[in-house]
């Protein structure tokens, strides 16, 4: 065992026994993020806080709320919401919370993609943020279901229908997932069970890793360049910081992140507490009722580009009726992400202004989204199915012609070179 | 300033997101309600230039309501109690007491000449279904506003507003946030009705004040064949109602705007001492 001296302080103290200074060290004050970023740069520790604020707002409404499809509605909208002290606040801070962090997830992710800062070593930060964001969207989607209102149920209802149109084990699937042959009280319960246990874990675990993939290929910059970290940071701490090409994690990067953060926070507490209806929406204010089916059925927004994609499809193609071809394009819409890196098959790392076929494409991309989403929300009637339809169609496109896109573009550039 | 044009295109996109997928699509898919007519303009007027005799009211009520609605301020107990009386009419006739506070004249008037008429529900009443309550159209207009006096002369000095909403609504509609359950069972009112009648605890949430203006004015305009009348309430009662909606379905709404405030304040100080931190910071970086 190795020699202890008695410590000077607590510091050291902590210091012999953990090794806290090297420890800070490598994960703080001698971390190297490049210097060339904007406040987009922000977003991955505004998600961190948010999530954080979702957690701890999430554990004080777990103190009351109630698993039980006779209970639960009350011990929300009557106990949580009227007798618990600030129940009110927690729960629209959880609810507000839960929207707000998608609208961040968003935000993060597309400008991963407008920088291209998923190539060139960086797949596996790419791949590991789309994990989180896949266990996010099961989070709210199980979440959504807890206060057991009309859009909880149906929502839940014609969610786990969607996994009915997988051949074979369709019908056996939908009956596995719901726990009964319509959504029901074991539903609910086993629903509660993820929501608070099954995927936190796995979110808590994808963060973790999605922080340490960032490790070795570093955080991409504003422009793209590639440099050598080892020269770069050693003229930072020789006292040339304003020539270094990186700063340091704690206080440069942070200090900026958590400016970002309160600034932020005015917004989303505005939300909290002015305007929240929409991210607890009315119809949620009746309690579920099985034999009632709402007039209007959609699900929250951060869903709705990819309900759309499922739902444009309204008519059968060479004999594969609309529903399955539904089934495909949003099963093809919630994977392709994944894939990007590979996708992507310029070796150019470039903020999208800087590639010309690129960025027409993220720009054709980005309006095709919205409007996904806007039609996703409106009463598929009409011209509405063919907007949707047509939006559908060209999200497909998008991704299908992308690896010829920057293929050709990677050709282009290759000439110039 | 790059920063600031990316900021610009953010709020760009979102605004316009935001205002698809909420102001658009709920405009969309909810038509604006009607306009609460208080007015009640679609009834004739039975004679409001009659200045009604309260005392001949009096007799009038006295040989032919009372009978089936108690007036407890006027010493008519009720008959039977609630259950015995929702399994005679279908749904417990209610207490006169108040009658005066809660409807518009005009429209209390009408009522008693063609009740089923008043209410706009034709269509649930019919020859072998006919209406609990008769209509008195065979009384002359003088001995109609007679009885309007009379209620006119007996009414409650003030009503509070949760009885406001027991005497208007309390027959039918339950409000558990509140502890009120309604007086008819819910079973006589389901085979009464065709429907059961919602608890109203969380209305003012789901439905919000707008819709319950225009939808508690007349049902039939949101809510085409709905068995729910149109009660004729005053604005007044009206607004005291919906008031009352707020108290139990919203009754932190006082604590959160006052508290709103304060909070978003902490975190402009908040951004203040980041913005200065950063500066700080950045000072040796830039």
């Amino acid at each position: 065992m190795a020699e202890f001296n008695k410590a000077e302080n607590l510091g050291e103290w902590f210091d012999q026994r953990l090794n806290t200074k090297a420890f800070w060290k490598t994960m703080m004050s001698e971390y190297w993020i490049p210097k060339d970023i904007n406040f987009l740069w922000a977003m991955g520790a505004l998600l961190a806080t948010l999530f954080g604020i979702l957690l701890i707002s999430g554990i004080f409404l777990l103190m009351y709320y109630k698993p039980d499809v006779n209970l639960a509605f009350d011990s929300v909208n009557y106990t949580i919401m009227q007798e618990v002290g600030y129940g009110w606040l927690f729960r629209h801070i959880h609810a507000v919370g839960a929207s707000i962090v998608f609208l961040v997830i968003y935000i993060h992710m597309f400008t991963g993609i407008y920088y291209g800062s998923y190539k060139k070593g960086r797949e596996m930060i790419w791949i590991s943020g789309m994990i989180i964001f896949m266990t996010f969207s099961a989070e709210g989607f199980s979440g959504y279901m807890l206060p057991w209102g009309q859009m909880s149920y149906w929502a839940a209802y014609v969610i786990t229908e969607i996994f009915g149109g997988i051949p074979f084990i369709g019908g056996d699937l939908v009956v596995w997932i719901r726990g009964n042959f319509y959504v029901s009280d074991a539903t609910l319960t086993r629903f509660f069970m993820l929501h608070v246990l099954l995927l936190p874990l796995g979110i808590l675990g994808a963060i973790v890793f999605h922080f340490y993939t960032l490790r070795f290929p570093h955080v991409n910059n504003q422009e793209g360049d590639f440099f050598d970290y080892e020269v770069e940071s050693k003229k930072f701490l020789d006292g040339n910081k304003k020539e270094s090409k990186v700063i340091n994690f704690w206080p440069g990067f942070l200090s900026k992140d958590i400016m970002v953060i309160n600034i932020f926070m005015i917004f989303f507490f505005y939300l909290v507490f002015y305007h929240y209806n929409f991210a607890m929406d009315p119809i949620n204010f009746d309690k579920a009722n099985g034999l009632k089916t709402p007039e209007h059925i959609y699900p929250e927004w951060y869903f709705l580009w990819s309900y759309e994609v499922l739902r444009g499809w309204f008519f059968s193609i060479a004999g594969i009726s609309g529903k399955d071809l539904g089934l495909m394009a949003f099963a093809f819409a919630n994977g392709i992400f994944l894939v990007m890196p590979w996708l992507d098959r310029s070796p150019t790392v470039a903020p999208a202004n800087r590639r010309p076929y690129f960025k027409i494409w993220f720009w054709l991309l980005m309006l095709d989204l919205v409007i996904l989403t806007i039609f996703g929300k409106l009463p598929p009637t009409g011209s509405n199915a063919w907007v949707g339809f047509f939006a559908s169609a060209s999200f497909l496109i998008l991704f299908i012609s992308l690896p010829f896109i920057t293929n050709m573009e990677a050709k282009k550039a290759g000439g110039k070179q | 300033m790059r920063e600031f044009k990316i900021l610009v295109v953010l709020f760009a996109i979102v605004g316009f997101t935001y205002y698809g997928i909420e102001p658009y699509a709920h405009h969309i898919m909810h038509p604006e309600p009607v306009e609460a007519d208080f007015n009640f303009k679609d009834l004739k007027d039975i004679d409001s230039s009659l200045k009604g005799d309260a005392q001949n009211g009096k007799t009038l009520v006295e040989a032919n309501c009372v009978a089936c609605h108690s007036i407890e301020s006027q010493g008519h107990m009720p008959l039977m109690d609630d259950a015995t009386n929702a399994a005679s009419y279908g749904v417990v006739p209610p207490d006169l007491s108040t009658a005066g506070n809660l409807y518009n004249k005009n429209y209390l008037a009408n009522f008693i000449a063609n009740p089923a008429k008043a209410m706009h529900l034709e269509h649930k009443y019919s020859e072998t279904k006919p209406f609990p309550m008769p209509s008195y159209n065979w009384m002359t207009p003088k001995e109609i506003m007679d009885i309007v006096a009379y209620f006119e002369s007996i009414k409650a000095k003030e009503l509070t507003h949760k009885e406001s909403f027991e005497n208007a609504c309390g027959r039918c509609h339950s409000m558990a946030y509140a502890g009120i359950s309604a007086k008819t069972p819910g079973k006589v009112a389901t085979s009464h009705f065709g429907s059961t009648p919602p608890d109203l605890s969380q209305y003012i949430k789901s439905r919000g004040e707008h819709y319950l203006h225009s939808f508690i004015n007349d049902p039939q305009n949101l809510l085409k064949g709905t068995a729910m009348p149109r009660v004729g309430l005053t604005q007044e009662t009206q607004e005291d109602v919906i008031a009352f909606m707020e108290e139990t379905g919203d009754r932190k709404k006082d604590e959160r705007n006052a508290l709103g405030i304060w909070v978003i304040l902490f975190f402009v100080l908040m951004s203040g001492l980041a913005i200065a931190w950063k500066r700080e910071i950045w000072k040796d970086l830039h």
